[in-house]
């Protein structure tokens, strides 16, 4: 047990617990609806989730510093809107050059938040509230309100949504899936591995104490707010991708949606815990459970949201609960064992003078 | 012996002009001047804008978001956040769509749909005060559950068909050109106000708002005080759904989509901290006329809804930030001027 103990931590059971639920999940809806579990199930909650999963993914980023970010929904809106009109009058412009473009766009927003959330001091979630009605009156203002059209945009993004980079059967890895797989296994990586990564975790689960330790607090925030605008410009070529028709209204209500996809995969409101995985995992859960509600013919659509609402709600609560149980008792294991070796060093001790 | 004459305080303690300018100072000091300066500018360009109607016309506009404004502060200064209460107000306004075309007496449906409110409050509170989750994810997952709620009940449909007497409630002036909402409204303010700074109930909201651990400690109720402020909440919010769908005349499941963020805009901008503790009805009120007035002199100016909404966000940071800059401003002048005060000192 205690060796069990020594390799998950509370967090990675976690993940497990959350895989196991996306199976129970899958295994009552195949219950449920003949041949649910199939390509044409897998190869649609690819398209449902890939963007989501991105936005989910920067939300992480700035919820992991004890911060929020309300303007994803406006970041995405804008990008896909600015990127769509650029290609629209030039059809000639290298689909780099536009990736490129949409996270810059995604960038310099998110660069606003982070100034001045973390150098103005203002509290995040009164900026981002702010920022989300800003960047959408520029958007609407910039636009005159006309729609970028699917037929004005060049032959390779109208067929961007179908590109499938690998068949395996017939279940398919779509393009658009594997970038949103693409950009958790980098920030996964690099929340996991890289000094900065780490120093997110510091500062949101202690600021004091990151302060204290020397890291530089603004700076680590600032750059967050900065990543997650940039990979919400990312999510705003996307969106402009899989859909080609962008209104100004595109975009709008994404900042919730990532928010509970977030928190369902386990990344704490008040800051310090979850993953790039986990974002993921819930993206997933919440895209599984959409799938198969709008395919039970029972259901009624509408009860989709209801459910998805409370859904969160259990799945808060239950984490909250049974986390700090696990929590506790992962401490006080923890602590047995310190006190065993403590035990261990002074019996030997004497041996060791004698 | 000078112990024994307090009669002469007057050169130590402030004047009244002093006063005046300390108020001026403070944060509501500071709304009450840009209050004035928009009602001016409105008034010198439009000449309407003074007149009885335009000033009922512009409560009206807004009446259901300023009413939920008033609980709000409650709930903020208490250092608690309730994003759920546009979904409530369609929640409560479909359950007494729903109930009317079943044939359910109205009144009844009324009632009913108040009662949903009621209860949504109740449930956000369970979850808040005594499970302990925070107020910002079990309302935000709320948002969507009741939302998803009203959208079951109503479905894609459009319910109107309201009685009279009950959409005249809505639309028409039932006191000397005052509509209900609008008396609705004005006693709120009255009771909030009496609640919020004058009674035991509001010093518990601001001491559970600094510091919840120390209200805990001294004995203040700590989870009573969060649920009846999520019950209200609730509650209100419920009143204001079915006060709008009066108001429109027929009610949508996306009926009052969005809602929450105008009316956190409102009380944050009145200098109530989105941490707690500290913040004033008076402050919130003078935010809401400044609000309502800037919107209401853009409209008059022809300035389309969506800079509006823009030009908010824009006053809302602005509101936390400037004070920030001009206090870090003052800092380092105040350093500067100790730092030569010494140099000569030393000279």
């Amino acid at each position: 047990m205690s060796f069990l103990m020594r390799r998950f931590r509370p967090e990675q059971l976690r993940v497990l617990v959350l895989v196991g639920v996306l199976v129970a999940i899958l295994i009552f809806f195949q219950t449920q609806v003949e041949g649910f579990v199939s390509p044409r199930t897998v190869n649609r909650l690819q398209t449902s989730i890939a963007i989501i999963t991105v936005v989910a993914v920067a939300e992480t980023l700035v919820i992991l510093t004890r911060n929020i970010d309300l303007s994803v929904g406006s970041i995405v809106g804008f990008a896909a809107y600015f990127v769509g009109t650029q290609l629209s009058r030039n059809n000639d412009m290298s689909p780099l050059l536009i990736v490129l473009m949409a996270i810059s766009v995604g960038g310099v927003l998110g660069a606003i938040n982070g100034v001045l959330v973390s150098y103005g001091r203002v509290p995040s979630i009164i900026v981002t509230l702010g920022t989300l009605a800003i960047y959408r009156t520029v958007l609407v203002e910039f636009s005159n309100a006309q729609t970028v059209l699917t037929s004005r945009l060049p032959e390779w993004l109208q067929t961007l949504p179908s590109i499938n980079l690998a068949s395996v059967g017939s279940f398919d890895v779509r393009l658009i899936f594997a970038m949103a797989l693409a950009v958790v296994i980098i920030f996964q990586l690099a929340l996991t591995y890289l000094p900065y990564g780490r120093r997110l975790y510091a500062v949101g689960s202690n600021p004091d104490a990151a302060r204290i330790a020397g890291f530089p607090s603004q700076r680590i925030v600032f750059f967050a707010f900065v990543l997650c605008g940039a990979l919400s410009g990312l999510a705003g070529f996307m969106f402009l991708g899989q859909y080609g028709n962008v209104t100004v209204v595109a975009g709008q209500g994404m900042e919730l949606q990532a928010i509970a996809a977030a928190v369902v995969g386990g990344v704490s409101i008040l800051g310090g815990t979850g993953s790039a995985f986990g974002a993921l995992l819930g993206a997933a859960l919440i895209g599984l459970l959409e799938q198969g509600l709008r395919r039970m013919p029972q259901i009624d659509e509408f009860w989709r949201y209801a459910l998805l609402g409370f859904l969160i709600l259990i799945a808060v609560a239950v984490d909250t609960v049974v986390m700090n149980r696990l929590r506790a008792i992962w401490a006080r294991n923890e602590l047995q064992m310190a006190a065993g070796s403590d035990q261990a060093t002074e019996q030997e001790k004497p041996a060791h003078v004698a | 012996m000078s112990l024994s004459q307090p009669a002469a305080p007057a050169t130590d303690s402030p004047g009244f002009l002093d006063k005046a300018w300390q108020r001026l100072k403070s944060w509501e000091g500071m709304l009450l001047a840009v209050l004035l300066i928009v009602v001016v500018f409105n008034a010198v360009n439009t000449p309407s804008y003074l007149t009885f109607g335009n000033w009922v016309n512009l409560f009206q506009l807004y009446i259901e978001k300023i009413i939920i404004a008033l609980i709000m502060t409650f709930i903020i200064i208490n250092g608690e956040i309730d994003l759920s209460v546009a979904s409530i107000m369609a929640l409560s306004a479909a359950l007494m769509a729903f109930l009317h075309e079943k044939e359910v007496a109205f009144p009844l449906a009324v009632l009913i749909g108040l009662l949903a409110g009621l209860v949504c409050g109740l449930f956000n509170g369970f979850w808040i005060a005594f499970v302990g989750l925070p107020s910002l994810v079990v309302t935000l997952a709320t948002l969507i559950a009741y939302r998803g709620l009203a959208l079951v009940l109503v479905q894609d449909r459009s319910i109107g068909n309201f009685p009279v007497w009950f959409s005249n409630l809505g639309q028409k002036p039932l006191v000397g050109g005052l509509p209900f909402a609008l008396i609705l409204f004005i006693a709120g303010v009255a009771l909030a106000i009496v609640i919020l700074q004058y009674s035991g109930f509001g010093r518990s909201v601001y001491v559970i708002g600094n510091n919840k651990d120390v209200a805990r400690y001294s004995g203040v109720n700590v989870r009573g005080v969060k649920m009846w402020l999520f019950i209200a909440s609730g509650f209100i919010a419920g009143l204001a759904g079915i006060l709008y769908a009066a108001h429109l005349g027929a009610m949508r499941g996306s009926t009052a989509d969005g809602f929450e963020l105008d009316i956190i805009t409102m009380v944050l901008l009145g200098g109530v901290s989105i941490f707690g503790g500290t913040g004033s009805l008076w402050g919130v009120l003078l935010s809401i006329l400044i609000i309502l007035n800037l919107r209401n002199g853009m409209g008059l100016a022809n300035i389309s809804g969506e800079i509006q909404k823009g030009f908010v966000g824009v006053l809302l940071i602005l509101s936390v930030l400037a004070p920030n800059i001009f206090g870090r401003v003052q800092e380092s002048y105040n350093r500067r001027r100790r730092l030569s005060a010494a140099e000569t000192a030393e000279a």
